[in-house]
């Protein structure tokens, strides 16, 4: 697939450090990776089929037929507690969007997958580890909105921490508003579809992540409502390290279905195209 | 240990000394007239009561929010008319740590659902501590459908650290259970009034918050994580909490700014467990007219509100940006 137009302006913003970003090491197996290989492999070790972290873009690209426009990215965030720690919370996210290239955790608009339109969520760890602020229950609210008024099924990748600290209550009262367009959406009659990705926790976990029509997840993605070092430090002893693997949730029957990553798109593909054929259906008998 | 606990010991002593003067005052045998020590004792615990109760730290609101003598749910139920228990998940088992079941508020039939905190150490474990498993989640949401299909206003008691974080929990999706839970509590097409009586600790607090009239507790605390929670994901060190809470915008204050809490209910000197019926019986009063309110109004409209009202909160801007060219 050639690379969009967009993807390489940000790419050619962050190669300052040209030579020690031509390489990197996979965190699984030690193999060193040439990066641009690495990208062309949609960012899955060539040896041992680790899946890095995704950028939310290079996603994008890997899921969409060509073309993508981007919704909600005018709606940007604020400090409402003038949360100050070792920095304040406005020079961290400055950080955030210098390091992500992005200017929240979540990027959210439309565009077709394998022929099919649909609305499409995709969080992204690098930005504040993709911690669910105002912002991205603002974005995932546009986004259901939309395309429940376009009657389009809509997808959502997870790559979450939970809720951001740094946002207080704010950030909490982003499950329900989530949660408000998750239900309103679904009521309607559309297709829902999350794709967990590394790691899915807390407040995501425990708001859309799980409140689709179905659940993938890639394959070794960690996901749970609380973190393991919190298990860890309540109950007193080490977790198997299968423990909230996308494998061990699939054994004990909370999600449909673990895929490799160069699988996604077509598995998506493959239930859009059910939707598809049960939405003609509904419409010929007078249920839609 | 408890700050607020320590802080009152010196009072109850203080407190059992009065009786003891009042009742020498009183007894007819002795000639001795003791209503000048008496008042003075009186005035004295009345200061102290004032600087160690006027303005309270957002730490001490969290102590005070757990403390041990702090009205539970149980005891908020217990003052309605009428209560009939309901059990179970249907799935697993049923979970202590939340109760529910049908009640009577005044002559008004309701459903009922509250987080359950023991008052010792035996009830605590029984109840984990007040927090929900999975199976509280789904008997929640079981309550939450039904109450929905009868056309009973729910009323629900929120009073947790958060949900429970056990490897039982994770291996039977605490994360789906809330969130089916708070889907339901965005359908659901009856009246809910939340009350926040002791302290709302994150998305397991929530799950039982989604309201469309919240009712705060003065020194109740309410927040994104417990402040322990907190420190220990942001510094790594979970005995910063005081610290933690100072930051978080737990107060009934911060959030009733914030248009999260709609009503604050006021305490008395001391806390909500110095007049635990005055305190409930106020409680239910505000529920009861809020409900008198929100019975008013039609279905389709009082969910649409309840969305609207969620859809608000949150602190952002919008900036126009030039749109990127996205195409390949």
């Amino acid at each position: 697939m050639p690379m969009p137009e967009w993807l390489r302006l940000r790419r050619s913003k962050s190669s300052s450090n040209e030579d020690a970003a031509l390489w990197t090491k996979c965190p699984k197996c030690g193999e060193v990776l040439y990066r641009r290989d690495l990208a062309a492999n949609q960012s899955v070790c060539s040896k041992c089929g680790h899946h890095f972290r995704m950028h939310a873009h290079d996603r994008i690209s890997m899921i969409v037929d060509n073309d993508f426009v981007e919704i909600g990215n005018d709606v940007l965030p604020r400090d409402p507690l003038g949360w100050v720690d070792k920095k304040s919370y406005p020079a961290k996210l400055v950080g955030d969007r210098e390091k992500s290239q992005l200017s929240e955790a979540v990027v959210c608009g439309f565009g077709r997958v394998g022929g099919f339109e649909v609305g499409l969520g995709v969080m992204d760890f690098s930005f504040r580890g993709g911690t669910m602020g105002t912002v991205v229950g603002e974005r995932v609210a546009l986004l259901l909105e939309e395309s429940t008024r376009r009657k389009l099924p809509s997808i959502i990748f997870t790559a979450s921490g939970g809720a951001r600290m740094e946002e207080g209550m704010m950030a909490l009262m982003q499950l329900a508003k989530a949660t408000g367009a998750v239900s309103r959406f679904m009521e309607a009659g559309n297709f829902f579809v999350t794709v967990l990705t590394d790691p899915t926790t807390g407040g995501v976990s425990a708001s859309f992540a799980f409140q689709s029509d179905v659940i993938i997840a890639e394959s070794k993605a960690m996901i749970g409502f609380a973190g393991r070092r919190v298990i860890e430090q309540t109950i007193r002893q080490k977790l198997p390290d299968q423990f909230q693997t996308a494998e061990f949730l699939l054994e004990k029957g909370h999600i449909d279905a673990v895929v490799e990553r160069h699988e996604v798109k077509a598995a998506l593909t493959r239930l859009l195209d059910y939707a598809a054929g049960g939405r003609r259906y509904l419409q010929a008998s007078g249920r839609l | 240990m408890n700050v607020i606990v320590e802080r009152e010991k010196g009072l109850l002593e203080l407190e059992r000394r009065i009786n003891e003067l009042r009742a020498l005052g009183n007894d007819s045998n002795h000639a001795i007239d003791l209503s000048a020590e008496v008042k003075a004792l009186e005035q004295k615990y009345a200061q102290i009561q004032r600087e160690i109760f006027g303005s309270m730290t957002a730490w001490q609101k969290v102590n005070m929010a757990r403390h041990p003598n702090r009205p539970v749910s149980s005891e908020y139920i217990a003052q309605l008319g009428q209560f009939d228990e309901l059990h179970g998940d249907r799935h697993f088992r049923d979970d202590a740590a939340i109760i529910g079941g049908f009640a009577k508020l005044g002559e008004r039939a309701v459903m009922v659902i509250g987080q359950q905190r023991g008052r010792d150490t035996k009830e605590n474990l029984r109840r984990n501590f007040g927090m929900a498993t999975p199976e509280g989640y789904r008997k929640a949401k079981r309550l939450a459908h039904l109450a929905s299909r009868l056309g009973l206003p729910l009323l629900t008691f929120v009073d947790t650290k958060g949900a429970d974080p056990g490897i039982g929990s994770e291996e039977r999706s605490q994360s789906e259970a809330i969130a089916a839970c708070l889907y339901e509590f965005t359908l659901a097409q009856v009246p809910i009034v939340a009350a926040i009586i002791g302290e709302g600790g994150s998305g397991g607090a929530l799950a039982l918050a989604i309201a469309d009239h919240v009712i705060m507790l003065e020194h109740s605390v309410y927040s994104v994580a417990s402040p322990e929670g907190c420190a220990a994901i942001l510094w790594g060190d979970a005995s910063k909490a005081e610290e933690a809470a100072a930051r978080l915008k737990l107060t009934s204050a911060d959030l009733a700014g914030f248009g999260i809490v709609d009503e604050i209910v006021p305490e008395p000197v001391g806390g909500a467990h110095r007049d635990s019926a005055g305190l409930i019986a106020r409680v239910l009063g505000s529920i009861e007219a809020s409900l008198n309110k929100l019975t008013a109004l039609p279905a389709a409209e009082l969910v649409e509100e309840r969305y609207r009202k969620y859809r608000r909160i949150g602190a952002w801007q919008n900036e126009r940006q030039e749109a990127v060219p996205l195409k390949t």
